[in-house]
């Protein structure tokens, strides 16, 4: 059987009265790409956010190779203590939709400070492999520049490879390619298809449903807090059968 | 009295006004920081007390504080007025500059965006990390304008401490002034006030512009 990487079980979350995931389960296996597609406001990006603990959910599990960083108890979810919960931050890494790179550092130094600093390896290793990184995104002669010196497309690819060089098991993806025009679009569209063929495990939020449908092993499609549909990406994008997801994709298809 | 010994005489009150220029600056500008720190505190009570404490010093003239803090432990407690008016005098400054600085420094961390804080979340970086490393540096850059309008503010504002009676340039020209009858001091303050600015104006353009490197 698949090494389970992430296990998502009955999670909620609401902000007020508002219930904005209600009962969502998922789980991810090693080398697995899912995608969520689902309108704005549908609960996508706060899935995301619950499951990278940058915001907390009401009930449910959330399980990080086996280890649980939050568990439901009582229908209220207990999460792990810091420092169990800084380990499992080392299983994944989050890619945003506005990259969120430092500015006041060099590409190097954005790619390079978090393997030297929380990880704690060494230093010449870290850089060495950072520029491996950068080389593969075709950044290598941009280690230098500062993030305002490059393009959209550019800052996501270091974004990307900050992510990647802590080395985790999975990545998320939040919609990183909606603050790019269609030519960066491609650029990262790109990057993210060769991380699949190398067979990174893989969560990404996302809008581009072609995309969606040529990289992922598996699709949901989310709406008003839960999954209305979800399966074989072609089935699901080509041949959807709720009604909802048929109206979404209506555009599209 | 000639001018040149208008000029000689106010010279020695020189030293004494760079002394409270530049400790001022060396104690309220951390403590501005950890006023700021308390003004943003989760704790309500905390914050509170620090916003009221802000709100008290900026509201206030500084004139009256200095006094208070000069003069306030004679009538309270009949205690001894300092010798060395040095002392409540960057005391009162130094609490006064830190109020403003405070608020200053809010403003620049509560602009920084909430997506730095995140990212350095995500790759693991602790609280305090993530304050010394992404949002000071960060906030120091947007705060220097802010800053230097202070800092500025304050050069003028060592004239206050002839309210103590305090042997610094000011004072001494307007004892001038008032034994000569000549207006003539005032003038040589102002010259005085003005090439100081200068020289801040300058080293603080430098800074702002080392910290150009990034955007």
């Amino acid at each position: 059987m698949a090494n389970k990487i992430l296990e998502i079980n009955h999670i909620r979350k609401s902000f007020g009265d508002l219930h904005v995931l209600n009962d969502i389960s998922l789980s991810v296996n090693e080398g697995q790409v899912v995608s969520i597609i689902g309108p704005s406001g549908s609960g996508k990006s706060t899935l995301l956010r619950c499951a990278t603990l940058l915001e907390t959910m009401d009930g449910g599990d959330l399980i990080y190779l086996g280890k649980y960083a939050a568990r439901d108890t009582g229908g209220k979810s207990v999460y792990a203590s810091a420092r169990e919960l800084k380990s499992i931050r080392e299983s994944y890494g989050l890619v945003f939709q506005n990259f969120n790179l430092f500015p006041h550092y060099s590409v190097l130094r954005n790619v390079c400070e978090a393997p030297t600093l929380i990880q704690k390896r060494p230093k010449e290793q870290v850089v060495q492999e950072a520029r491996e990184l950068l080389g593969k995104m075709g950044l290598s002669d941009k280690e230098d520049a500062y993030p305002y010196q490059l393009s959209g497309g550019q800052q996501q690819r270091v974004s990307i490879a900050r992510a990647l060089a802590m080395k985790p098991k999975m990545l998320f993806f939040d919609e990183p390619t909606s603050a790019l025009d269609p030519e960066l679009t491609g650029e990262i569209l790109h990057v993210i298809r060769e991380l699949a063929a190398e067979h990174m495990t893989m969560v990404i939020v996302t809008h581009e449903m072609s995309f969606a449908r040529d990289v992922s092993d598996h699709v949901i499609f989310m709406d008003g807090g839960v999954i209305v549909e979800e399966g074989n990406p072609y089935n699901i994008i080509n041949n959807p059968r709720q009604e909802r997801t048929i109206q979404f994709l209506s555009r599209f298809n | 009295m000639t001018l040149t010994t208008m000029i000689q005489k106010m010279s020695e009150g020189l030293g004494h006004t760079l002394s409270i220029f530049f400790l001022t600056l060396l104690f309220s500008l951390p403590l501005g920081m950890i006023i700021a720190l308390l003004r943003m505190s989760k704790v309500k009570p905390v914050r509170g007390a620090a916003s009221v404490f802000i709100s008290i010093l900026r509201g206030t003239p500084l004139m009256l504080q200095l006094l208070a803090v000069t003069y306030g432990p004679f009538y309270l407690f009949g205690a001894s007025v300092a010798r060395n008016k040095l002392i409540p005098v960057v005391i009162a400054y130094s609490i006064n500059y830190a109020a403003y600085f405070a608020e200053i420094y809010r403003a620049g961390i509560e602009s920084m965006p909430i997506g730095q804080y995140e990212a350095a979340e995500v790759l693991g970086y602790s609280k305090v990390q993530t304050f010394m490393r992404i949002i000071l540096p960060q906030v120091v850059k947007r705060v220097v304008p802010p800053v230097t309008n202070e800092v500025i503010t304050l050069v003028k504002d060592t004239s206050i401490a002839f309210a103590v009676a305090y042997q610094e340039m000011f004072t001494i020209g307007k004892q001038i002034a008032n034994s000569q009858s000549s207006f003539t001091p005032f003038l040589i303050a102002g010259v005085f006030y003005f090439v100081f600015n200068a020289l801040v104006a300058w080293v603080m353009a430098r800074i702002e512009k080392r910290l150009n490197y990034y955007r």
